[in-house]
C-alpha cells in the first residue's frame, strides 16, 4: 500500500518528528477521494449535546443521521433517560421540495405533547442547509407555543468537520445559559462550586471526577455534558471557576463563559496518575487552597498509594511495547502519551482527526524523535506507519477496531465504544488493564500462526 | 426503567420518525457494491455521511470496511459537486487503485441534482477502469432501497447478452443478507448442481480471515465478467422482492432473463421453493444431502414443536427478512401478533401494500390476526407490545430498549447488529439456517423459562 503516500496534498498532513520543522496541515477539509475517518458537523454536534439526559434531541433531516447517532455514546445518567431515544422528522421527497418547516413544526408539537420536556435541541443536517429551511424562527415559535426552550443546532455537515459541530454545540449550550441572581452568586461563593467542561460521562467517568472533588471540598454544579440536566444547565453561571477537560469540544463554551459572565477557566486533565493528580492540586489552589489543598494532597497520597502497585506490576508486563495512537482530538492524544509512557510504553506513531495547530506542537515536543505524526489518517497510512515503526497496539475507534485486528495488533477503543472509566485513579488502573488484556491475549499466537495449514 | 414509551395510543400525524426501523439508502448501496471483487463503494457527497455508514456496517460485520467521499464543502454545495466527484475519482485510482469504483448519491447530492452520469463521462479514468453509479436518495425508501438501487445498477451498466443461446446457469441475487447467509445460498445451489452467478456477492469481503495483513480489495466479490455473463443466464432468481426483485426485472428487460422473485429463503417454506425452482430450471434431482437436510429440520421441529406452540410472537426489520420469519415462526405453530418494518410497505414501483398483504396471507393461512406496519418505527412497535404483550421479540439491535422495558426474551436476527458476534457468519436461510433459528428461539423462551421457573417447576430435561 506504499503507493497510498503519493496521493496529492496528503504529504502535508504528515510528519515525522527530528526529520524536519513540522509544519503538519491540520483542521481542514479531507482530500476529495479520499477514505477519510472524518466525520461530519452534525456529529460531532450531536456527541457534544447527546449526554443531556432530559432533553429531546431531534434531528432535521432525512432518516440516516438519525438512525446512526441513535444512543451512539455510551454517556451514563443517573436521570432522566429520554436522550436514549432517536428523533428524526424523516423528511421525505416532498418536504425537500417544499421545504420542511411545517414538518419540523408539527414533530415538535407531538414530541412535547408525548414528553413534556422542558428542552428540545433540534439538529440541522446537510440537506437543511440546502432547502434554507429556518431553524431559528420554527424553533422561536414552538418555544413561545410550549413555554419551552427550543434551541437549534445549527450543524448542517458540509461546513467544515466535527470541530465545526463542536462549535455549533457550544453556541446552543451557550444559549442556555443566563446571569445568576446575586442570591445565586452568592450561594456559589459559598458552596465553592465549579463546572466540568468536557466529560461526557462515558461509563461514568464524569461520576469518578465528582466524587474526587466532593472529597476534596469542592462541589460540582453542573458537567458539560455528561449527566447534564436541563436544570443543572441552567445554573451554569453560578459557579466560581470552569474546568476543562475535552478542549477540543469545549474551548468556545469555556471563553464565552469567561468573557460574558467573567467565570475564569483552566485546562484540566484526568487521564493517567500525573496528569490526575496535578489537575486536583490546581483546582484546589484556584478555589483558594489551604484546607482544599490539604485534602487534595490526602486524596492524592491515599489513591496512589493503592493504585501505583497495581499500575507498576502492569508496567513490568509492558515495558518496552510501542503504541500508535489515532483519536479525535489532538488534548485527548496528549494525555495518551503521557499516560503510556507511565506504563513504560512508548508512543511510534499520532494521529487524530481534529487536533489544533498547538496542540501538535505540543505532541511534537513530547514524542520521541522518529515518531511518526499525522493529521486524519486513512487505513493505508495508519498501516503503512504501524508496521514501519513496529507498533504492537492501536488506540482508536470504531473503524480502527476491525484494521488493528486484521493486522495482528492489540486495539484499545477510547472512545465512545470504551468499556470501562478511564479517568481518574480507577481509570489510571482500568486503562492499563485493558493495555494489559489487549496486549497479552493469547489469541494473538493463534492469529501468528494461523491462517497457513499448509506451512 | 430505560422506557420512556406511554402505552395509550395517540395519533401521530407530522411523518417524524421516534426509534426508527430503517436507515437510509447509501449504506445499503455501500454494501451492495462491496459484493463486487474489486470494488470500492463512493460516497458523493459531505464526509459525514460516509463516515456514519462505515462506522455502521463495521459495527455489524466486525470487519474492516472501506469506501471513500467526495468530502464536499460549502462551495460545492452551491455550485454542485461535479468537480469534487471528477477529482475524487482520479485520486481514488491513483492512490487506492481498485476496479471498480461504485459511486452513489447522498441527500445532498440529490438535492442539489448533480447529473453523475454526466461527470462520470468526463472523468479522467484510466484504460481498463470503470465507473458506476446509482441515485441513493434517502429521502425515499430506506437501506433497502438503497441496497435494490445499486444492485439494479449492475444490471444496467454491465450484463451483457452476448451468448446466442442462454446458458445452463442461473443468477441468484441474494437480497440484503449476511455473507454467511449468501454462503449457504451458494452451497444449496452447488448441492443442487446448478452453475450460478450470485450478485453481490459479500461472502469474502466483510467475512475475511485474519492473516496478519489488511487487504483493500478482499477476494470475494461478484467480478466484473460474472456480472456481464449474467446476461447469458437462463434463469434469475431474486431473493426478496424489497431488496432483489428490481434488478432481476431489469435483466429480464435488457437481456430477456427470465425471472422469479421468491422470499428470502428462511425457513423450510421458502427454502422448499428456492430448492424447487432450481429444480425446474435444472431438470435434476435433488441430491440426499438436501434430502437429508431437510428431513432433519422437519424431525428437530417435530422435536420441539411444543416449546413453540401458541407463543406469541412480534418481528420487526427489513421487509424481505420480515416476511421470510413471519412465515417460519408461523410453520413452528407461533403465532405473530405484531410485524413490523421501517421500510416503506410497497415494493418499489409497485402498489403501496405488498408488505402488508404478504404478511396478512401468512398469517391468514393459519387463522391468525396480527397488527402489520410497514413504514413503521420502534416507538410504535413498542405501543403495540404494551397493548398486546408479546412471549417473543424478534429483530435486530434496536429492539433489546423493548426486550428490556417489557421484560421479552428476545432474539437478534436482521441488520443491524451491533452488540453480539459471528451472527454474519452463520446462516439463517435454507434448512441449516431454519435449525440454527430454531436453537436461537428455543434458547431464548428455555432460558427464560428456566430463569422464571419456581424450584419445584425447575426441570432437568425440556
Ligand atoms: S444525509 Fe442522507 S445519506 Fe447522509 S446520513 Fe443523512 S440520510 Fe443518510
Ligand atoms: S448529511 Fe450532513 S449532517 Fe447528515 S450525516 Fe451527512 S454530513 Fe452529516
Amino acid at each position: 500500500m506504499a503507493q497510498a503516500l503519493a496521493i496529492d496534498g496528503r504529504q502535508d498532513f504528515i510528519t515525522t518528528k527530528g526529520r524536519q520543522i513540522s509544519r503538519l496541515k491540520c483542521d481542514d477539509d479531507s482530500i476529495a477521494g479520499a477514505v477519510s475517518q472524518r466525520a461530519c458537523v452534525y456529529c460531532g454536534a450531536r456527541v457534544v449535546l447527546n449526554p443531556i439526559t432530559d432533553a429531546i434531541h431531534l434531528v432535521h433531516g432525512p432518516i440516516g443521521c438519525a438512525s446512526y447517532t441513535w444512543d451512539i455514546r455510551g454517556s451514563l445518567t443517573s436521570g432522566a433517560d429520554l436522550y436514549r431515544n432517536s428523533f428524526s422528522t424523516d423528511l421525505k421527497e416532498r418536504d425537500i421540495i417544499f421545504g420542511g418547516e411545517k414538518k419540523l413544526a408539527a414533530a415538535i408539537d407531538e414530541l412535547v405533547a408525548k414528553y413534556s420536556p422542558k428542552l428540545v435541541f433540534i439538529y440541522s443536517t446537510c440537506i437543511v442547509g440546502v432547502i434554507g429551511d429556518d431553524l431559528e424562527a420554527v424553533a422561536k415559535a414552538a418555544a413561545n407555543r410550549h413555554g419551552i426552550e427550543v434551541i437549534p443546532v445549527q450543524s448542517s455537515g458540509f461546513a467544515g468537520n466535527k470541530a465545526a459541530g463542536y462549535r455549533a454545540a457550544c453556541d446552543a449550550l451557550f444559549r442556555l445559559t443566563a446571569p445568576a441572581t446575586p442570591a445565586e452568586a452568592a450561594l456559589a461563593g459559598k458552596d465553592r462550586s465549579i463546572n466540568y467542561l468536557g466529560d461526557f460521562n462515558l461509563a461514568g467517568e464524569a461520576w469518578i471526577i465528582r466524587d474526587y472533588l466532593a472529597q476534596i471540598g469542592v462541589d460540582v454544579n453542573v458537567v458539560f455534558t455528561g449527566d447534564a440536566s436541563y436544570g443543572e444547565l441552567k445554573k451554569a453561571t453560578r459557579a466560581r471557576l470552569n474546568i476543562m477537560q475535552c478542549a477540543g469540544s469545549m474551548a468556545y463554551l469555556a471563553s464565552q463563559l469567561e468573557e460574558t459572565y467573567g467565570i475564569p477557566y483552566m485546562r484540566v486533565s484526568f487521564l493517567g496518575l500525573a496528569d490526575t493528580a496535578d489537575s486536583l492540586r490546581r483546582i484546589a489552589a484556584a478555589m483558594g487552597g489551604g484546607d482544599l489543598s490539604r485534602r487534595a494532597e490526602e486524596l492524592i497520597a491515599r489513591e496512589t498509594a493503592a493504585v501505583q502497585p497495581v499500575i507498576d506490576s502492569y508496567r513490568a508486563k509492558l515495558a518496552g511495547k510501542k503504541a500508535a495512537v489515532y483519536v479525535g482530538g489532538g488534548f485527548k492524544a496528549i494525555s495518551l502519551i503521557k499516560q503510556f509512557r507511565e506504563l513504560g510504553i512508548e508512543v511510534v506513531m499520532v494521529g487524530t482527526q481534529t487536533g489544533r495547530k498547538d496542540e501538535y506542537e505540543t505532541i511534537d515536543s513530547l514524542v520521541a524523535d522518529g515518531t511518526v505524526i499525522l493529521d486524519d489518517a486513512n487505513p493505508a497510512e495508519l498501516e503503512k506507519f504501524m508496521a514501519e515503526k513496529g507498533a504492537d497496539l492501536l488506540v482508536g475507534g470504531v473503524k480502527e477496531r476491525p484494521l488493528a485486528y486484521k493486522l495482528g495488533r492489540a486495539f484499545i477503543d477510547h472512545n465512545h465504544d470504551r468499556k470501562h472509566p478511564l479517568s481518574g485513579f480507577a481509570g489510571a488502573v482500568n486503562f492499563a488493564a485493558e493495555v494489559y488484556s489487549t496486549l497479552c491475549s493469547p489469541v494473538w499466537r493463534q492469529a501468528k500462526t494461523g491462517g497457513d495449514l499448509n506451512g | 426503567m430505560l422506557d420512556a414509551t406511554p402505552k395509550e395510543f395517540n395519533e401521530r400525524t407530522s411523518g417524524g420518525m421516534i426509534n426508527p426501523a430503517k436507515t437510509c439508502q447509501p449504506i445499503g448501496a455501500m454494501y451492495a457494491a462491496l459484493g463486487v471483487h474489486g470494488c470500492l463503494p463512493h460516497s458523493h457527497g459531505s464526509q459525514g455521511c460516509c463516515s456514519f455508514h462505515r462506522m455502521h456496517l463495521t459495527r455489524h460485520f466486525r470487519d474492516p470496511v472501506m469506501a471513500s467521499t467526495s468530502s464536499f464543502t460549502e462551495g460545492a454545495s452551491v455550485f454542485g459537486g461535479g468537480a469534487n466527484l471528477k477529482t475524487a475519482i482520479k485520486n481514488i485510482f491513483q492512490i487506492y487503485n481498485p476496479e471498480i469504483i461504485a459511486v452513489h448519491t447522498t441527500c445532498l447530492t440529490e438535492t442539489i441534482g448533480d447529473d453523475i452520469p454526466s461527470i462520470i463521462k468526463e472523468a479522467d479514468i484510466p484504460e481498463g477502469k470503470v465507473v458506476f453509479h446509482a441515485n441513493t436518495p434517502s429521502y425515499q425508501g430506506s437501506h433497502i432501497t438503497g441496497f435494490s438501487n445499486m444492485t439494479k445498477a449492475m444490471v444496467g451498466y454491465f450484463a451483457e447478452a452476448s451468448a446466442a443461446i442462454k446458458k445452463e446457469q442461473v443468477n441468484l441475487i441474494p437480497g440484503f443478507v449476511n455473507p454467511g447467509d449468501m454462503r449457504e445460498i451458494k452451497r444449496i445451489a452447488h448441492l443442487m448442481g446448478a452453475p450460478f452467478i450470485m450478485f453481490p456477492d459479500t461472502s469474502g469481503v466483510v467475512d475475511t480471515p485474519m492473516t496478519g495483513e489488511f487487504v483493500m480489495f478482499p477476494k470475494g466479490g461478484t467480478t466484473l465478467g460474472e456480472l456481464g455473463d449474467s446476461g447469458n443466464s437462463k434463469l434469475t432468481v431474486a431473493l426478496g422482492r424489497f431488496a432483489s426483485s428490481d434488478a432481476a426485472e431489469a435483466l429480464a428487460k435488457k437481456c430477456k432473463v427470465p425471472a422469479v422473485t421468491l422470499k428470502t429463503p428462511i425457513g423450510i417454506k421458502a427454502t422448499d421453493a428456492l430448492v424447487m425452482a432450481l429444480r425446474r430450471a435444472f431438470v435434476r434431482e435433488v441430491p440426499w444431502e438436501l434430502e437429508e437436510e431437510r428431513g432433519q429440520l422437519v424431525d428437530i421441529m417435530t422435536d420441539t414443536h411444543f416449546h413453540f406452540h401458541g407463543k406469541k410472537v412480534a418481528i420487526f426489520g427489513d421487509p424481505d427478512i420480515v416476511t421470510g420469519l413471519a412465515e417460519f415462526a408461523v410453520s413452528l405453530g407461533m403465532a405473530p401478533v405484531h410485524v413490523l418494518t421501517g421500510t416503506p410497505g410497497g415494493a418499489i414501483g409497485s402498489d403501496v401494500g405488498s408488505f402488508e398483504e404478504d404478511i396478512a396471507a401468512i398469517v391468514g393461512q393459519a387463522g391468525l390476526k396480527a397488527n402489520i406496519k410497514a413504514g413503521g418505527d420502534l416507538f410504535t412497535l413498542h405501543q403495540l407490545i404494551k397493548n398486546e404483550p408479546v412471549d417473543l421479540l424478534i429483530g435486530n439491535t434496536y429492539g433489546k430498549y423493548i426486550a428490556r422495558a417489557e421484560d421479552v426474551p428476545f432474539v437478534r436476527v436482521g441488520f443491524p447488529i451491533l452488540d453480539r458476534s459471528v451472527h454474519s457468519y452463520l446462516p439463517v436461510v435454507g434448512y441449516r439456517g431454519a435449525m440454527r433459528l430454531i436453537e436461537m428461539i428455543a434458547g431464548a423462551l428455555l432460558d427464560r423459562q428456566d430463569r422464571d421457573a419456581a424450584d419445584e417447576d425447575f426441570e432437568l430435561v425440556m
